[in-house]
């Protein structure tokens, strides 16, 4: 469905995208994660024929993003960081004006906004002007606008930033309900964490307009880091002489604590403990952390994803938007 | 199938519905030129029918050329907010956009003129109806020309609103002034009236004052059209370039 090579763009100096292949396969549900900055939009507005590339070459549902713009266009749907409505305009007349620039005619165009506006719970505010909308019904309304023509592929950039938690649920709900039922690609870019973790099953970590991980999320935890196992002693002897027992798995001992990294740590765990009960020696707690994306992150570029920005963490935004 | 034409209806007829669901705004920005006619008419000097003949249609060509050039205004807010990139990204054909937008800013222009028109009958003011059909036409193929250069305009501005604002204000009164719209330029110095002759709203107004009089077929008529189809063409390849570049 996608599928580029080196694509690259450059502003003035800075490389915004700095040589990506990528390859989407029809009905994959793909993240770009990455900090602000890191190239995600940019790639995304190429993509989407926005801005023409500097260099390198990317095919859309088939068609070149610079020689049939129209064609790859008509295919897909965009949802864009702003809101898709015009505040000027009520929100039934821009779902028609936005399905009749599809091609779709004026009847078609109506039943399909009302099927929209129905499914995505918009019946009370569709007659309103856009801009006395609150912030989540807007959100709405653009998605129902990004889905007007049933595009095969979908692109949304930053859909929940901005949002409150309980519409950031509701969001991904749509999003997965519309993948389910119609078998739609969806590729969105997002810097929150447990979103890309929670709903994509494939995630590409993009860091300075490169790519620098791709895989499923529990890949890329298992991969590049691990689960934590911390078991904790009542003696520093006994610490370190548990971590003796186990040397085997690889821990070190800090303390009255032995701290393992390994893959599938919940089903290790029992068999350690029996090992450690054999020895005589008593564990007195017990944890196991499995990692985060953002430990993902760190690992490979050494930096943190929640340093970089204000709303950069999975934890919900100051600036909160009511239904 | 779409084409340029329903293509451009499409952006049309959205730009143009916020209007008609409100059409207070329309009514106040059809006033502006009845208070200019109003102040400015009864200074002209002689023949007050005569001066009406003379200073009508350049009135017109002036609240046309503020409107096509405030085409721009309307974007900079949607560039901001977003919905100018989802049209871009919807496969509507490029001059289309700036088609659809320009024309709905002369619809407001052309009710603007019959107003001004029906306001200056009882004055003794006279006009031939196919003749100022035909100027309407130049008119139009003028603005779609100066829109497209605003929305160009805009898309430089996005992020400096006053670049806009002062860029439009700034080239406005001197192509106005040099067009003959207010005074005459037979009487001015040789260097002005060798810049009037650069500036393609001179010849829009030269052949409005002849249309509207109905002297429709003189040279007039033909370098009025071909100034208003340079200035479409220019608009629209200058305003298209933009959009494919613009980040």
């Amino acid at each position: 469905m996608i599928e580029t090579q080196r694509l690259t763009k450059h502003f003035k100096d800075v490389r915004a995208v700095d040589g990506i292949d990528l390859t989407v396969a029809r009905g994959e549900l793909v993240a770009l994660l990455g900090p602000n900055g890191a190239g995600k939009s940019t790639t995304l507005r190429m993509l989407t024929t926005l801005i023409p590339p500097t260099s390198g070459t990317a095919s859309v549902a088939g068609f070149d993003v610079v020689r049939q713009q129209r064609e790859v266009r008509q295919r897909i749907g965009y949802i864009g960081q702003g809101n898709g409505a015009g505040h000027s305009q009520r929100g039934r007349d821009e779902l028609l004006s936005q399905g009749r620039a599809y091609g779709m005619g004026l009847r078609q165009a109506r039943t399909r906004a009302a099927e929209l506006i129905d499914s995505l719970g918009l019946g009370d505010v569709a007659d309103r002007t856009v801009s006395t909308l609150s912030g989540g019904q807007r959100r709405r309304l653009d998605i129902a606008m990004g889905l007007i023509h049933a595009p095969e592929l979908l692109f949304l950039d930053e859909p929940s930033t901005g949002l409150d938690p309980q519409n950031r649920a509701n969001l991904q709900e749509h999003i997965l309900r519309l993948r389910a039922e119609h078998d739609t690609t969806i590729v969105l870019t997002t810097h929150y964490l447990d979103e890309a973790d929670s709903m994509a099953e494939r995630v590409i970590v993009v860091d300075h307009g490169r790519v620098i991980a791709d895989d499923s999320p529990a890949r890329l935890k298992a991969e590049h880091v691990g689960d934590t196992i911390r078991l904790g002693f009542d003696t520093e002897h006994a610490a370190a002489g548990a971590a003796t027992v186990l040397s085997g798995r690889g821990g070190s001992a800090y303390g009255k604590e032995l701290t393992i990294r390994t893959e599938s740590g919940p089903r290790q765990v029992p068999g350690m403990l029996e090992d450690l009960r054999s020895a005589g020696l008593p564990v007195a707690s017990v944890e196991v952390t499995r990692p985060t994306l953002d430990d993902v992150f760190l690992t490979l570029t050494g930096r943190s994803l929640r340093e970089g920005g204000s709303k950069t963490d999975g934890t919900p935004v100051p600036e909160l938007v009511e239904v | 199938m779409t084409s340029l034409v329903t293509d451009t209806r499409t952006v049309f007829s959205r730009e143009l519905r916020p209007t008609l669901r409100s059409p207070f705004t329309m009514i106040i920005a059809m006033v502006q030129p009845l208070v200019f006619l109003g102040l400015f008419a009864p200074l002209l000097p002689g023949d007050r029918s005569a001066a009406l003949q003379w200073f009508v249609p350049g009135i017109i060509v002036m609240s046309c050329l503020f409107s096509a050039s405030m085409t721009g205004s309307n974007l900079l807010f949607e560039i901001q907010t977003g919905s100018h990139e989802r049209m871009l990204v919807t496969p509507l054909r490029r001059p289309a956009l700036l088609i659809g937008r320009a024309l709905k800013e002369i619809v407001p222009m052309v009710a603007q003129a019959a107003l001004i028109v029906l306001v200056c009958l009882p004055f003794g003011y006279r006009f031939h109806l196919g003749g100022a059909l035909l100027g309407l036409v130049v008119m139009a193929g003028f603005s779609i020309g100066v829109g497209a250069l605003s929305y160009t305009l805009a898309l430089a501005s996005k992020n400096q609103e006053w670049l806009f604002w002062t860029v439009q204000q700034t080239v406005l009164f001197p192509i106005l002034l040099l067009a003959g719209v207010l005074l005459p330029l037979d009487g001015g110095p040789g260097w002005l009236r060798t810049l009037a002759a650069w500036n393609p709203l001179r010849y829009v107004v030269d052949a409005e004052r002849a249309l509207f009089d109905g002297d429709i077929w003189q040279a007039t008529t033909v370098t009025g059209l071909v100034a208003a189809a340079g200035v479409a063409a220019f608009g629209l390849f200058v305003g298209v370039r933009a959009m494919r570049t613009s980040t």
